[in-house]
């Protein structure tokens, strides 16, 4: 799985870091940081979703 | 819902596709159901009152409308018979949230700092603790006679002004004062004209502002850094510009999180499934808080047209009122699975209780802690109640809405001899 994160549309709603630390961080504006680059690792896979399915500016994407 | 429905001098409304008023207290108690009436069959739905206003209530019409601040202004946020004069664009009366682009950002940005996630978990503990120190208070007053409280006024109420007038480093006895000022602003604006000058927000905050800038602002607190950060022209912010921000900030915090917990009690008041569901099960937790903002969703906010424009297919003319109801956003099945269902564990949860796009909530990681807290603590302390009598509770009209009463049955107590 992959997943991708758009800085631009990123409003700052912080639902992606509350779900997954392990994939997410935040800057010190409390915008999202992606911890990942390409694969997710395949126990965060679940999680990876919830980010995607959460995000209330559809900034995250996941692709299978 | 059996709620009580008190007087009021609003005209009653004939149809809400055509005449709708989220001022008059029948919306109050019923706006779910209206929402999804409309949503069938309009569903944008109009009025001649204030001067013409739009209510969409389809979430992809909220979105578009949010996402749109060139064709929706800012400039007016509330919904009244006035507009505020045009002049005032894009800065507002009360930046950033009454701001347009390109100033919104500017004014935005220093506020997003203290506001970050990181930042604003540091408060938990205090949060946590005004909520213990609620319920000890709740508790002697049961301890005094009798089993029934107003968790609106005597809990859900307090914890904002507490921990806001602790995060400007404001005295907690203030905030009793900040809730006078609040009302006075909202609830019954320019009524009050005889008014002793002292007695105002603008004295008071004037006072506090000027006292920080003497003993020197090196404090952690709010103040402190309104004073001494630095403005996007190079220069510290003036005393007004500091004043507005924290005037902002009490007004926008208060009742909206006031409403968020005592909807949620509410509802737990007469679910006891989901009562025991948030005791047995920690983990559920995160996930009930957000189903919780996406159910009782306290928020509405307005929008100006800018210009002839339409709306999910009707007519909206240059200056006609905008409402953007998040609330129904929250409640239609196009964007939600069985969006009329609270679903505690619910895990696909794109809800905008915190608004869309680039006003988004400002203090949204405060109020989720605040909401988590607040109930954290109230179940950890009294984990089974009931309403006391439905028709008891008061539901407040117009664009914040929550219980601004609510009488529950503590239930099981153990009596201390
Ligand atoms: C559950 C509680 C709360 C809810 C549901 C809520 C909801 C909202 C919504 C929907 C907006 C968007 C406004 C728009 O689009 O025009 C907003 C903006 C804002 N909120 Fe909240 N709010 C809550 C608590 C708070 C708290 C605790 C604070 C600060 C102490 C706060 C400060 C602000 C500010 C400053 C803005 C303006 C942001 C901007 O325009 O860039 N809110 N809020
Ligand atoms: S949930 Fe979306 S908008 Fe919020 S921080 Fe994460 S990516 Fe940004």
């Amino acid at each position: 799985m992959k997943i991708s994160y758009d800085r631009d549309a990123c409003q700052g709603h912080n639902r992606c870091y509350q779900l997954a630390p392990e994939l997410f961080d935040v800057d010190e504006e409390g915008y999202a940081v992606l911890l990942v680059t390409g694969e997710v690792p395949a126990e965060l896979e679940e999680k990876a979703k919830l980010c995607a399915d959460n995000c209330p500016e559809f900034a995250i994407e996941v692709e299978a | 819902m059996t709620d009580t429905v008190p007087e009021t001098k609003r005209p009653p409304v004939e149809d809400w596709a055509t005449d709708f008023d989220h001022t008059h207290p029948d919306y109050a108690a019923n706006a779910p159901e209206i929402w999804d009436d409309l949503r069938e069959r309009c569903p944008v739905a109009h009025t001649e009152r204030f001067g013409g206003a739009w209510l969409p209530t389809k979430a992809e019409d909220v979105r578009a409308i949010a996402e749109d601040t060139d064709r929706f202004s800012s400039r007016g946020i509330i919904i009244n018979d006035f507009r505020p004069e045009l002049d005032i664009a894009p800065r507002g009366y009360a930046p950033p949230i009454t701001s347009d682009p390109p100033f919104h950002q500017e004014a935005r940005r220093l506020l997003l700092p203290p506001f970050s996630p990181k930042k604003i978990a540091e408060w938990e503990p205090m949060a946590r603790a005004c909520c213990r120190e609620l319920l000890d208070e709740v508790e002697a007053e049961l301890a005094a006679g009798g089993d029934v409280v107003d968790a609106a006024t005597a809990y859900a109420q307090d914890i904002p002004v507490r921990v806001i007038a602790a995060m400007l480093g404001l005295p907690p006895e203030d905030g009793d004062k900040f809730r006078v000022f609040i009302h006075r602003i909202l609830e019954t604006p320019g009524q009050h004209e005889d008014l002793d000058p002292g007695e105002t927000l603008v004295a008071y905050l004037s006072e506090k502002i000027r006292e920080r800038r003497e003993r020197g602002a090196d404090g952690e607190d709010l103040i402190s850094y309104l004073l001494s950060v630095e403005g996007p022209d190079g220069n510290r912010l003036s005393d007004e510009h500091v004043f507005g921000t924290i005037a902002l900030l009490l007004i926008a915090g208060i009742d909206t999180t006031w409403s968020a917990i005592g909807a949620s009690l509410w509802h737990l008041a007469q679910h006891p499934d989901d009562r025991r569901r948030w005791v047995e099960d920690p983990d559920v937790r995160l996930f009930a808080i957000e189903e919780f903002l996406r159910f009782y969703a306290p928020v509405t906010m307005a929008r100006l047209a800018a210009e002839d424009t339409e709306v999910g297919g009707c007519p909206v003319k240059k200056e006609d009122w905008l409402l953007l109801s998040f609330p129904s956003y929250n409640r239609d099945p196009e964007a939600f699975e069985q969006a009329d269902e609270f679903v505690i564990d619910r895990a696909r949860n794109r809800h905008s209780a915190f608004g869309l796009g680039i006003h988004r909530c400002l203090g949204s990681n405060l109020a989720r802690l605040e909401l988590t807290v607040a109930i954290e603590e109230w179940m950890e302390r009294f984990p089974d109640f009931e309403l006391a009598d439905p028709g008891t509770v008061r539901w407040s009209t117009g664009q914040v809405r929550g219980p601004r009463c609510l009488p529950v049955r503590v239930l099981g107590r153990e009596v201390s001899a």
